[in-house]
């Protein structure tokens, strides 16, 4: 009999024993898969237990929380003090649970969740003293004087303005227009009400970060891509010759020149060199150079320069999108040249399509001697104690050109802001480097107006990109120019 | 004391874990609930006492009044089948009202029936182990009684936990493996037929298979089409959700969240069979291991009693009390950690509940009278 004793009580022991392992898969394995349950109601009210750290930017307090009592629990709820400054890149976090930008990407540091040993042990002590949790604060790149700047000049209309540290990639602002006041969203239908914010252009969403999501026709600010590729491959120098009739010749048809806003019909400027090409945006000269080195070639340069993957900042992937070529709503990544028409693409139509900050990193990196510089939102982040928790140090994403094509192309858009179609980026004394971009919609005279630049030329401190959307009749140098001379002023403090 | 030589172990845990269950117990409020369980814990050691005093010459008397026993248990079990007094509770019928008074009869039913088959198996053992095909018709009474009492309360559990008790005791009797794979299959191919009849009980296996629907289902409860989780399986899937939050190393006591943001207790029967669900929750894996480990540690004096008695009776007694305090603990830890379908049962000694409180001392009195008894014979030997 005792050997049958023997055998229960072990099958009893091994029951007992799976018990642990069950609650152990469950309390170790198991925890964030049940935590990000839409339905977890305990995650919900632990969420809003949690003193959320705050995101400054300067001396700008940009999301705090406020502190309620409810049902016999301090409860924290979230609060944007500087309302529709920077709301598509702080984002919002309801009561719900529902996080959007940087209050997603930093979840687990503005809840104190972040897996650090110390840190964590910690917060468990307090935890288990019955205090609150106090999440880190968050102190980001943005420059609130810049960043409200960018809102004004954009003026409601359809847009973005991204403004980068030259040397280190950190993004100085980032301005979406129409903006939506982040309170709101934490309303009862307060999404739906953003959602009825349209803007000039019509059918903008105020939620969408056009900095990073927004997919523009890049038109002539893409001749930066197109000219470092002809001039990096060795195909052409700045003084490469080209005779301008007014118009090239693609698949046997006459691709006409931008129109001279001062005498009817397009602009020909007959024998030009590469550089004076670029100075004046001839189209017919990138188309040339396109055909002569083919698509392909330009969307090798165009990868190199970040196009066709995500740029690597701290905002939800979703939040941002690649530029490239696109098909039907779709990246499209053609395999060889006879897909692609090389003429148009060379000075940015065809189906190519970049966010700002993509451009302002193509600038960027002309900017750095043909290194990339990698682009960052959070400058640190601090706990409630006041200690630093992790600090951004700049990074290089590496080598995009030769520092001679840069060299070269610095100095092709500084002819553009001193004597080309950017002249009304001048600032006295201080020397502009720039692109003007006016692109075709197919739209009549409704354009997409861009203006890219750097400055000081000789030693950039700052990159600006201004894209506005469905201009009636309006250019590049008209109305983008003007925001981006406006925001370089006042970063360079004149 | 009247059994001077009763294993020492035993009664410090079942302290321990009772004090667990009244301090959880009395977190979870209301304070009226800790003051009734303290109550019932009083009654519990005054029926221990009790048990103690009356039986502390012989307990093996019981094996005369074996029938007496049997009868007893299936009584108990069956009586919250009965009209006025049987309340149905979450579509089992587990509890009987008497005026304000309510209780789960099983709980002492279970007692019953472990001293009625560890009396009849003493007794029949030899014959059994022949294995004749006349002698197959306790097992199929059994059986039967099982998926009956299965039908007519849909309490999963408690058959589980019956059949699971009758099979032990079986085969540490009869020492036939063959008896015990057969009973397995019988309760295997009962239980899914029942199953396939009882729309109550294939809810339940519903809801342990996949807890979380991605689309509506049809919700029996308002008639309208929503998530499972929000509806059928609502309490097994928040049950889960305090045992993530706890995680490691727990909230704390008296910290943990069991009120949603509306004010609302987020799990129903938290305090009875959800208690481990509070308790993981608020201590976090370490102390859910701590009081498993208690569990554990508690069923090996009990298997260590069994093995140190001498006679066929006590031997079964021990071991069928033991086994059954083993699997209870699994039957709702198991259904709470989804490796069983859930099924509302009392966790030994810590849930609040009368009725549970006083079969527990029982129990206790009983595996100390064994225990008591073999230490003599040994000491006098």
């Amino acid at each position: 009999m005792n050997k049958q004793l023997l055998h229960v009580s072990v099958a009893a022991l091994v029951l007992l024993a799976a018990l642990i392992v069950s609650t152990t898969y469950w309390q170790t394995w198991a925890v964030g898969d049940l935590a990000d349950k839409q339905d977890n109601s305990i995650q919900l009210v632990s969420r809003l237990t949690v003193d959320r750290g705050q995101i400054l930017a300067g001396g700008t307090v940009l999301a705090t929380n406020r502190r309620h009592r409810k049902h016999g629990l301090t409860i924290f709820t979230r609060r944007y003090p500087a309302g529709d400054l920077a709301s598509q890149v702080v984002g919002y976090a309801t009561e719900a649970g529902t996080t959007t930008g940087l209050e997603q990407t930093l979840d687990d540091y503005l809840t104190g969740a972040n897996t650090n040993l110390t840190n964590t042990f910690k917060e468990e002590l307090r935890k288990l003293g019955g205090q609150t949790v106090h999440g880190d604060n968050v102190i980001l790149t943005l420059r609130p004087a810049v960043q409200r700047l960018a809102l004004q000049e954009l003026a409601g209309r359809c847009g973005a303005v991204v403004a980068l540290d030259a040397k280190t990639g950190a993004v100085l602002a980032m301005a979406s227009s129409p903006t939506y006041n982040a309170n709101v969203a934490l309303q009862p239908r307060g999404i739906a009400r953003i959602g009825r914010i349209k803007g000039t252009c019509g059918d903008a969403s105020a939620l969408y970060n056009n900095a990073t999501q927004g997919l523009y026709p890049p038109g002539s600010t893409f001749k930066m891509v197109t000219a470092a590729a002809a001039l990096d491959s060795g195909a052409y120098t700045p003084s490469s010759p080209f005779n301008d009739p007014g118009y090239c010749v693609e698949y046997g048809q006459h691709v006409s020149n931008a129109g001279n806003p001062d005498q009817n019909g397009p602009e020909a400027f007959g024998n030009v060199t590469l550089e004076q090409g670029f100075e004046h945006s001839i189209n017919s000269v990138f188309c040339n150079v396109g055909k002569h080195i083919g698509g392909l070639e330009i969307l090798k340069y165009a990868k190199r320069f970040g196009f066709y993957s995500l740029p690597p900042l701290d905002t939800p992937p979703n939040a941002s999108n690649p530029s490239g070529l696109y098909k039907n709503g779709r990246l499209w990544d053609p395999k060889n040249n006879s897909q692609i028409d090389s003429g148009r693409l060379a000075f940015g139509q065809f189906s190519m399509l970049a966010t700002p900050l993509q451009m302002a990193l193509v600038a960027a990196t002309i900017a750095d001697r043909g290194m990339e510089p990698k682009p960052y939102l959070v400058q640190k982040i601090v706990a409630a104690d006041g200690s630093t928790v992790a600090k951004t140090a700049p990074q290089m994403l590496g080598r995009v050109i030769k520092p001679q094509t840069a060299a070269e192309l610095n100095q092709m858009m500084q002819l553009v802001v001193q004597a080309g179609t950017g002249t009304t980026a001048q600032i006295p004394g201080v020397p502009v480097a720039g692109k003007t971009g006016t692109a075709e919609l197919g739209l009549g005279t409704i354009y997409d107006a861009w203006f890219v630049c750097f400055a000081p030329a000789n030693n950039p401190r700052f990159v600006v990109a201004v894209v506005v959307e469905k201009q009636p009749n309006g250019f590049g140098a008209s109305v983008s120019a003007p925001i981006a001379k406006a925001i370089l002023e006042k970063l360079l403090g004149r | 004391m009247t059994v001077p030589l009763a294993d020492p172990y035993l009664l410090p845990m079942a302290a321990l874990l009772t004090a667990i269950g009244v301090t959880e117990i009395y977190r979870l409020g209301p304070a009226g609930n800790a003051f009734r369980q303290g109550l019932w814990v009083v009654i519990g050691v005054g029926a221990f006492s009790a048990t103690l005093f009356w039986l502390q010459s012989d307990y093996r008397v019981l094996e005369r009044y074996k029938y007496v026993f049997g009868v007893t248990a299936l009584c108990l079990l069956f009586l919250p089948r009965l009209p006025v007094i049987g309340e149905p509770i979450n579509g089992a019928r587990l509890w009987v009202h008497v005026g304000s008074l309510q209780f789960q009869p099983g709980e002492l039913g279970k007692i019953a029936l472990i001293v009625f088959l560890a009396a009849y198996l003493r007794e029949r053992r030899e014959v059994l182990a022949q294995g004749r095909l006349k002698d197959w018709g306790p097992l199929l009474v059994i059986w039967g009684a099982a998926m009956l009492l299965l039908f007519v309360t849909n309490d999963l559990g408690s058959a589980l936990l019956y059949y699971a008790i009758f099979l032990a005791m079986l085969y540490i009797a009869t020492a036939r493996v063959a008896f015990v794979a057969a009973a397995l299959g019988l309760f295997l191919v009962g239980s899914f037929a029942v199953a396939q009849g009882t729309p109550h009980v294939r809810e339940r296996v519903t809801n342990w298979l996949s807890p979380w629907s991605t689309h509506t289902v049809f919700c029996p409860a308002n008639g309208k089409m929503m998530l499972r989780q929000s509806c059928q399986s609502y309490q097994e899937v928040n049950s889960l959700y305090s045992l993530g939050h706890g995680g490691f190393g727990g909230t704390g006591l008296g910290h943990g969240i069991f009120t949603g943001a509306n004010g609302q207790q987020v799990i129903p029967d938290l305090n009875t069979d959800f208690i481990y669900s509070a308790l993981a929750q608020e201590l976090g894996l370490i102390g859910a291991a701590a009081l498993l480990l208690l569990y554990m540690a508690f069923v090996l004096r009990g298997f260590r009693i069994a093995l140190a008695a001498t006679d066929g009776f006590s031997k079964l007694l021990a071991a069928g009390l033991s086994f059954g305090f083993a699997f209870q603990t699994f039957v709702i830890v198991g259904g709470i950690t989804r490796i069983i379908p859930l099924t509302g049962i009392t966790l030994p000694f810590v849930s609040y509940g009368g009725s549970s409180v006083v079969a527990n001392f029982l129990l206790v009195a009983g595996l100390l009278l064994i225990s008591h008894r073999a230490n003599r014979q040994e000491a006098g030997a």
